[in-house]
């Protein structure tokens, strides 16, 4: 029998309203965690997930009080405690390892510092021990040469280096539970996936009990032992990974997972409508009733209470799960293949473009000239044709957002031609450019919460482009705007809102309206739904196909997230330091991916599957710059050549399959080493 | 979510909402009330002044309080209560219309330097340094000895000097948005540099503006309460409480209620727009405490 070394019972966290109501956030949680074991509390945003990890440490956030319950560390009710007492806890006992290590760490204190630090307060070491246990730590979670990286600032890491120190800063203590706040969120892919093995190394080796809090059940999938899934304040799952994932007996569960867009399954998800309910507005019934397709007029009236199913070792808080558990597997779930008519016309060429970040000299600048052997981005040649979806992805850093800059005219070209149409080549210069140029591309963020003037009202901010290019005025102008929300889902009276009155997933929305009010006949989208909920995304990315099918627009889309890219995209540009290295047909790409990049990329995805480990082929090295010469991914490629790939720049070779590479092994023998692995 | 809820506020309704957050608070409150009955007395006081404010009664010099002369008469024989609530019209009228033009060419340049940024914004800059290191009351006196002390030089002279700090604020609270995704929209679409100021960054830096404004507005009546303390502000005989302090100050051992009036007018009304802005900001959710006037 493991011992157990946290309990909680009964907790239940809230705040008083105006009005004088208390409202729970957390709604009677119970749950305990053993010794050795990670569990991953997943949730979207807003369901609690971070409150209950706080309370995990005897924190409750200010304004928020204890309502009921407790929270037992070994024998002591953390939420009791003294503050005295919690700083013998926190650090030495129970850890937290932050979202966001750069802005956690001090900048201006070496890491060593730090680290030290932190072992000066959780241990009783001497000066000379301390020294050996920093680079012990160091070493442990892999970063390399520990005594050079001890002298460094926190800026002169990368954000996995950083993480890691992270990670060793809380392990300083050695404590017995750990707890990570989606540690892995702001990451690259690959960096992503590294970090994680890592995470399970260290709760292997070290024995310590790990809490991981994600929205991202892929990272869920891959590190937890046990799940516990949150909605609205309350647990609605809690059980080991893979009975959870592969057969959630939760409506909820059930849904999520559907609108997931995945690796291994083409096509768009399924969408799950509506948005959990806000704290405090379900007085009656399941939280869940308003979106639960499989509820009754009991579901309305009584709340579900968690219950215990022996054969599965779940416990779920749900009345229908035995209908859910005889319902067929999720695989067989109907996805919605997309179709798109091509025309073989294109809309848009890139040729040649290279675009440059350095700071010109004056003379240069005098000149209008720019001066850069090692731009940016170099030598990106695109054709798209109308009605297509191309997807640019890459790590960040890959110029993916640079080029999409680029196009719309806000950022100058190095060299090379945009070419609109077949023969309308588009000017450098935002202000040269033809307004219906302007029109015909536009542009939707990634974040609503930026891209719409929190001083606007929908209808204010959808009139800007039909004031600005069709000159609607009065009545007309009203009417169009209503006909443009009506496309996007959104009725007649959002148009007095503001942004900030309306959920994420609306506010993205409004900004695909905006965009599609200019009639457009391509749209840029930058990363346009890696701020959103899992939920929210399917149902985005649905409507954005809507609506293409519609009007038969372009989009070129570009996101770091390759499943969104698998479940929406016709063609697949992958890109390395502002270089190209594979584009072709996205069924090809994803099947087999033939440049080492792509491969190593594909590899580290991370599905919500335990029993899909992620392949980490490359080390997670950033580099700062592009080299100089020869091919971009020569500082990580795992199978490189030598001199060739250093000096000279890999030739274009184009497979069968229509998909075109830029490396110095022949397609052919790539993939017979994919094979072979 | 409740969908069909929340009526929009228009703007009545939006200034009523700020003017009540104001109220709420003691100290906006108290702000509030000195600052309207300033602006009542300031408006209806030639209406109901006991006696004639210019009436010189050599008799009269300098008597203390009493029921027939409220805040007694002053080294003329005037009477200091009709002189102090007249005191305060040429100044709140002077400065009032200085902080617009204050507020107009500080803001407008403050934005147009945030938007457009590079060499032009470096060069109003720094012009704009150079000018805020000339003590401005020297610069003042030069310009008021120059062209006279009427009133159509001292506002636009006065609303001159105090646009310097508003420049700077302005431009930082562009230069807040201006990295936002709303404006690079706009850019891309295409949109002419007037119309994303008027559109989609004055929106957004017009509480920060005006905020700046009010309390530039109590520095100026300062300002402008020192010029004629120095005499170069409003000519005698009109009656103006730089002008009272100035006059009564070396009779201050004896006949303290000649100067003790003015000041009080004077100091009341800067605390009370003072209180006013602070309150002001803070109904508008400014911290002006986060944020350091320049």
């Amino acid at each position: 029998m493991k011992t157990t070394v946290q309990k909680i019972n009964n907790l239940t966290i809230g705040f008083q309203s105006q009005k004088g109501e208390q409202i729970s956030i957390l709604k009677n949680i119970s749950t305990s965690i053993n010794q050795g074991e990670t569990v991953g509390i997943v949730g979207e945003s807003g369901s609690g997930k971070s409150t209950l990890a706080l309370a995990m440490m005897g924190y409750v956030k200010h304004g928020l009080f204890t309502i009921s319950g407790e929270c037992m560390f070994h024998s002591n009710n953390l939420l009791e405690m003294k503050n005295k007492e919690l700083e013998n806890i926190r650090g030495r006992k129970i850890a937290m390892i932050p979202q966001n290590a750069g802005q956690s760490l001090t900048p201006n204190l070496k890491i060593g510092y730090q680290i030290d630090e932190a072992l000066r307060l959780h241990t009783d070491l001497k000066q000379t021990e301390r020294d050996e246990k920093i680079s012990e730590l160091l070493n442990k979670v892999r970063l390399p040469s520990p005594e050079t990286m001890a002298q460094r600032y926190p800026h002169e890491l990368s954000g996995g280096q950083q993480q890691r120190v992270a990670v060793a800063m809380a392990l300083a203590g050695s404590p017995e539970l750990l707890l990570l706040d989606e540690p892995t969120t702001g990451l690259d892919v690959t960096t992503q996936a590294h970090v994680l093995e890592l995470l399970n190394f260290i709760a292997k080796d070290t024995g310590t009990s790990m809490v991981y809090v994600s929205h991202d059940l892929g990272a869920i999938a891959q590190v937890s032992d046990r799940v516990i899934v949150m909605y609205s304040g309350e647990i609605v799952l809690d059980g080991p990974v893979r009975s959870i994932l592969k057969n959630p007996i939760h409506p909820y569960t059930f849904g999520l997972l559907k609108s997931i867009p995945k690796l291994s399954l083409p096509g768009l998800p399924n969408s799950m409508s509506g948005s959990q309910p806000q704290p405090g507005s379900i007085k009656k019934g399941c939280s869940f009733f308003e979106r639960c397709e499989f509820a009754d007029d009991n579901c309305k009236l009584n709340s579900p209470s968690l219950e215990f199913i022996e054969e599965l070792n779940t416990s779920v808080r749900c009345f229908k799960h035995n209908e859910l558990l005889n319902l067929n597997k999720i695989d067989s779930q109907n996805i919605k293949s997309i179709e798109n008519k091509i025309l073989k016309n294109e809309i848009l060429d890139l040729s040649d473009v290279s675009i440059s970040y350095a700071k010109q000299k004056f003379l240069d600048q005098l000149l209008n000239k720019i001066n850069d052997t090692n731009p940016t981005v170099k030598d990106i040649n695109i054709n798209i044709n109308k009605g297509e979806t191309l997807a640019l992805v890459g790590e960040s850093g890959s110029g993916k957002s640079t080029i999409l800059k680029s196009i719309a005219g806000l950022l100058k070209t190095k060299d090379g031609n945009i070419k609109f149409g077949k023969d309308k080549t588009l000017s450098n210069d935002l202000r040269q450019r033809d307004p219906s140029f302007l029109r015909a591309i536009q542009l939707i963020f990634q974040n609503p919460d930026e891209s719409l003037n929190p001083n606007h009202t929908v209808e204010e901010i959808v009139s800007q482009p039909l004031r600005l290019y069709f000159g609607l005025k009065g009545q007309e102008l009203k009417d169009k705007i209503i006909e443009v929300l009506d496309k996007v889902r959104l009725g007649e009276f959002y148009l007095t809102r503001y942004p900030r009155q309306l959920s994420g997933g609306e506010k993205q929305r409004v900004a695909v309206a905006r965009a599609f009010a200019a009639k457009p006949d391509i749209i840029l989208c930058d990363e346009v739904t890696s701020a959103l909920d899992v939920s929210v995304q399917a149902a985005v990315l649905n409507l954005l196909q809507e609506l293409k099918e519609d009007f038969g627009t372009t989009y070129i889309f570009v996101s770091h997230d390759l499943a969104v890219v698998r479940a929406i995209s016709d063609r697949v540009a992958v890109l390395y330091q502002g270089r190209l290295c594979e584009i072709g047909p996205s069924n090809n790409v994803y099947k087999f991916p033939s440049h080492p990049y792509t491969e190593v990329l594909l590899g580290a995805v991370l599905e919500p599957d335990p029993d899909i480990k992620p392949k980490l082929v490359a080390e997670d090295i950033v580099e700062e710059k592009p080299p100089e010469n020869g091919c971009s991914f020569q500082g990580r490629c795992p199978r490189i050549l030598g001199d060739i790939c250093k000096n000279e720049v890999p030739p274009w070779q184009t497979g069968e399959n229509g998909n075109s590479i830029r490396c110095h092994i022949k397609i052919e023998d790539l993939k017979n080493q994919q094979i072979s692995n | 979510m409740n969908k069909k809820k929340e009526k929009q506020k228009n703007t009545f309704e939006k200034i009523y909402e700020v003017i009540k957050t104001m109220a709420s608070k003691p100290s906006g409150l108290i702000g509030l009330t000195i600052l309207i009955f300033h602006v009542i007395l300031a408006i209806t006081s030639p209406l109901y002044v006991p006696y004639d404010y210019k009436a010189i009664d050599p008799t009269l010099m300098l008597t203390p309080p009493s029921s027939e002369f409220w805040f007694g008469t002053d080294s003329l024989g005037r009477d200091v209560f009709t002189r102090t609530i007249l005191g305060g019209r040429t100044a709140l009228t002077v400065t009032f219309f200085g902080s617009l033009i204050a507020l107009l060419w500080g803001g407008s340049l403050g934005i147009f330097c945030g938007l457009v940024g590079g060499k032009i914004d470096d060069v109003v800059m720094r012009v704009i340094d150079a000018f805020l290191s000339i003590p401005w009351i020297l610069a003042m006196l030069l310009i008021v000895s120059l062209l006279g002390t009427t009133t159509l030089v001292l506002i636009p002279a006065l609303g001159f000097f105090y646009g310097k700090g508003i420049v700077r604020v302005a431009r930082a609270a562009t230069h807040d948005v201006i990295a936002k995704d709303f404006i690079v929209s706009a850019r891309a679409r295409g949109h002419s540099n007037m119309s994303i100021i008027w559109n989609e960054i004055l929106p957004n830096v017009r509480d920060a503006i005006m905020v700046e404004g009010a309390m530039r507005w109590s520095w100026m009546l300062l300002g402008f309460s020192s010029l004629s303390f120095l005499g170069f502000g409003v000519s005698p005989p009109t009656p103006d409480w730089g002008l009272m302090i100035s006059n009564a100050r070396g009779l201050m051992s004896f006949a303290y209620w000649a100067v003790l009036a003015p000041i009080f007018g004077l100091s009341s009304l800067i605390i009370g727009i003072n209180l006013t802005a602070d309150a002001f900001a803070k109904a508008l959710g400014i911290d002006r405490s986060t944020k350091a006037p320049v």
